[in-house]
């Protein structure tokens, strides 16, 4: 199911960094963007090329909740549950699509790859609560209704 | 100019160049605890075991505050006692409290200081997971369930092995210790040196024990055991039997043996003897040739392992040389080839990293391995325990024959430069005694990391460098890729100070370490055969069993994994 890394577009990202240790941070970012996750064939080539062990990589990787080791759906869509959102009610919003999509807390991602559900403690639009992105585009003053709406025009989309 | 001194508890003590208070608490006399303390490590500051009180009441971690001259700090305060016992308390009430049955019961720093700290009860519910072990390497055991995460297994594996096979994983109240992706400790490039096994201060990391097969196979009738003991043994395994550190007590050791129920008892020194005349014969061959220069040693598993992972280009500067312990194996099984019981051998390491090289397919002959069982001295020592010895009573006793005698230059392999100076013994044209002792002068003894000789043979110039520790290796392979320094002879030692250091061997520090290379330099000043070729078996083998078969006794190629 993973797909294979591309050791050409490895050697782009750590070019632009100049293969430079420190910029782990930054490589894994732009990994993460080109995969939409950090692929388990990519560890050992970076560590290889940069000259960090694995395990280093890992433990950095683990660390920040920003890097995802397991694939992700083609729609992320994140569900602010900051406390502005909390309090407008996010939680029917995050349960709504939970059901919709057959998702849990621990299974985030569906079967097909096309979606991704998760939250996020705050977007910073707390003005527009309650928010969710789909692909980082924002998607202000929402329902359960208009979620699922949303949803269904995702779908159709394809 | 006036000494600068600090106040610890009321008493001035000398600053002296320490890196840190604690070092300077330490040498006034006081035991104050660590866990993720280690003078070889960088500070990390987790533990908080080591914190002291200044006048003003601030409280800091000894180990990451430098000293300061007039400084006046506290040891033993209330308020101390109180955050020292609060921090036992936490660790322990995520711990796996089953003592009796742990690997490290009654060698475990959590245990010691609950027991120095007086911790009778834990208020806190007992969180901890069930045990959850990783068996798969042949050196070491890991239970993520007795981790109190102090570090000091990533610090040593990363800074002083650059081995890197573990690091933290997540954070917060998931944060662990873990290989990449939570594999397997055998997937990864974990070389079983178990230097990470010698800083645990808990049982999260323990060298495998394999004592429980081993006692079947002695009280089996129709087998025959036969055991070789390391060169580092004989100085390591005292101290905990009561003798002190360093001192030889290899007689009491075979006396021990023969009691437990081995057959027959070798040094693993005779087979020592064999590779300094093997090593030395394929040294000066590429000299001749300029081929595949520097040689680098082959007697430590860890290391070879080290160089495939890493460097598999370097395969062909290795020397093909079998490890003294496999050396002295085959030519075991060889001279019991015949024989009408199963015979056994089993070897006496200081080693954790031996136990892999045992099982590798080069040295198995149909599928079995000339070395059937490799144990630590620690495993040795519950042997002796377990077999209700007294080893202080034991009259000493001398190895078996036909293979029972060894030079002076077998037995220093077991410290940093003693390959070396061994193998100078051989190759060094001058055979007066002068000469002899002149070469422990040349640079190859004491404990540091990085050493240098120069010699002459034959009117060359013969540049060698004596490492130990693979970060030492890493970066002295480096520096000769990089055409900073140019070598002929590098001898590798994974284990800081060479096999006395070994991860099998009892926990010692620097001194005990140094103790335990006088113990062999004394072992050698005291033996009447120094160098390797005056040891009679060699020349009677060389004309007997091994004739014709030297190559497939002795040698190995490392660079074709399926050769046997």
């Amino acid at each position: 199911m993973s797909e294979a890394v591309d050791n050409r577009e490895m050697d782009e990202i750590l070019q632009r960094y100049g293969y430079e240790k420190s910029c782990i941070i930054p490589i894994l970012q732009e990994t993460q963007a080109r995969y939409r996750y950090l692929p388990k064939e990519a560890f050992s080539y970076l560590s290889e090329n940069l000259g960090i062990s694995t395990a280093r990589i890992y433990s950095i990787a683990t660390f920040y909740e920003n890097f995802s080791l397991e694939q992700k759906g083609k729609y992320v869509i994140k569900i602010c549950d900051g406390t502005a959102c909390h309090v407008r009610k996010s939680i029917p919003i995050l349960e709504r699509l939970k059901n919709q999509l057959g998702l849990t807390a621990d299974k985030v991602t569906t079967d097909d790859l096309m979606f991704t559900l998760e939250t996020v403690s705050c977007l910073g639009a707390c003005g527009l609560a309650p928010v969710l992105t789909v692909n980082d585009q924002v998607y202000p003053a929402m329902t359960p209704d208009k979620a699922q709406e949303l949803l269904k025009r995702l779908k159709e989309e394809e | 100019m006036n000494t600068e001194f600090m106040v610890i508890d009321n008493m001035p003590v000398e600053i002296n160049g320490e890196r840190n208070i604690l070092d300077v608490i330490r040498k006034a006399g006081i035991d104050l605890p660590t866990f993720c303390y280690y003078s070889e490590l960088s500070v990390y500051g987790a533990c908080r075991m080591c914190v002291v009180e200044d006048q003003w009441g601030t409280i800091q971690a000894a180990c990451s505050t430098p000293p300061k001259a007039g400084m006046a700090i506290r040891t033993n305060t209330p308020r101390l006692r109180k955050y020292r016992k609060m921090i036992l308390e936490l660790l322990l009430s995520n711990h796996c409290r089953d003592c009796t049955t742990c690997e490290k019961n009654g060698k475990c720093k959590l245990q010691e200081l609950a027991q120095r700290f007086g911790i009778k009860q834990v208020r806190f519910h007992n969180t901890s997971e069930d045990s959850e072990l990783d068996t798969s390497s042949l050196c070491i055991v890991r239970d993520k369930s007795k981790c109190i995460l102090c570090g000091d297994c990533v610090r040593m594996c990363n800074e002083v092995q650059n081995v890197g096979a573990i690091d933290f994983a997540f954070r917060g109240s998931k944060m662990c210790v873990s290989t990449a992706f939570d594999e397997p400790l055998a997937n990864t490039k974990c070389v079983g040196c178990g230097q990470c096994s010698v800083v645990c201060p808990t049982g999260a990391i323990v060298v495998r024990n394999d004592t429980a097969k081993l006692w079947k196979e002695l009280s089996d009738k129709n087998t025959k055991v036969i055991v070789q003991i390391a060169p580092a043994v004989r100085v390591g395994i005292g101290k905990e039997l009561g003798f002190s550190e360093g001192q030889n007590v290899m007689g009491r050791v075979v006396a021990a043996l023969r009691r437990i129920g081995f057959d027959e008892v070798f040094d693993t020194s005779t087979g020592a003897d064999f590779t300094v005349l093997e090593e030395a014969e394929e040294f000066s061959k590429r000299l001749l040739t300029e081929d595949n220069l520097p040689l680098f040693t082959s007697c430590c598993p860890a290391w070879v392992r080290y160089a495939e992972l890493n460097y598999p280009q370097l395969l062909k500067n290795i020397s093909t040389c079998r490890s003294p312990m496999q050396m002295l194996a085959s030519i075991l099984k060889e001279h019991h080839r015949e024989d009408e019981k199963r015979v056994v051998v089993v070897a006496v390491m200081p080693c954790t990293a031996k136990k892999q090289e045992a099982a590798r397919d080069e040295f198995k002959e149909d599928g079995v391995p000339y070395v059937d069982y490799v144990i630590t001295t620690q495993e040795l020592i519950h042997l002796i325990k377990e077999a209700n010895l007294i080893f202080t009573e034991i009259e000493p006793e001398a190895v078996d024959m036909p293979f029972g005698t060894t030079s002076g230059s077998g037995v220093i392999f077991g410290v940093t430069g003693g390959v070396t100076e061994a193998v100078i013994r051989r190759l060094s044209d001058d055979k007066s005694s002068f000469a002899l002792r002149a070469i422990a002068f040349t640079g190859v003894r004491g404990m540091q990391g990085v050493k240098e000789a120069r010699i002459d043979c034959n009117g060359r110039e013969v540049k060698i460098a004596i490492v130990s520790g693979l970060k030492n290796a890493d970066d002295l392979i480096r520096s000769i890729q990089k055409g900073e320094k140019q070598y002929d002879f590098v001898e590798v030692m994974s284990c800081p100070g060479g096999c006395i250091g070994g991860a099998g061997q009892p926990v010692t520090n620097r001194d005990g370490k140094y103790n335990r290379g006088a113990g062999l330099y004394n072992a050698d000043r005291m033996s009447n055969i120094k160098r390797s070729e005056e040891n009679p078996i060699i020349k009677e083998l060389y004309d007997g069993m091994l004739k014709g078969k030297v190559h497939k006794l002795l040698h190995v190629n490392y660079l074709k994994p399926d050769r046997s």
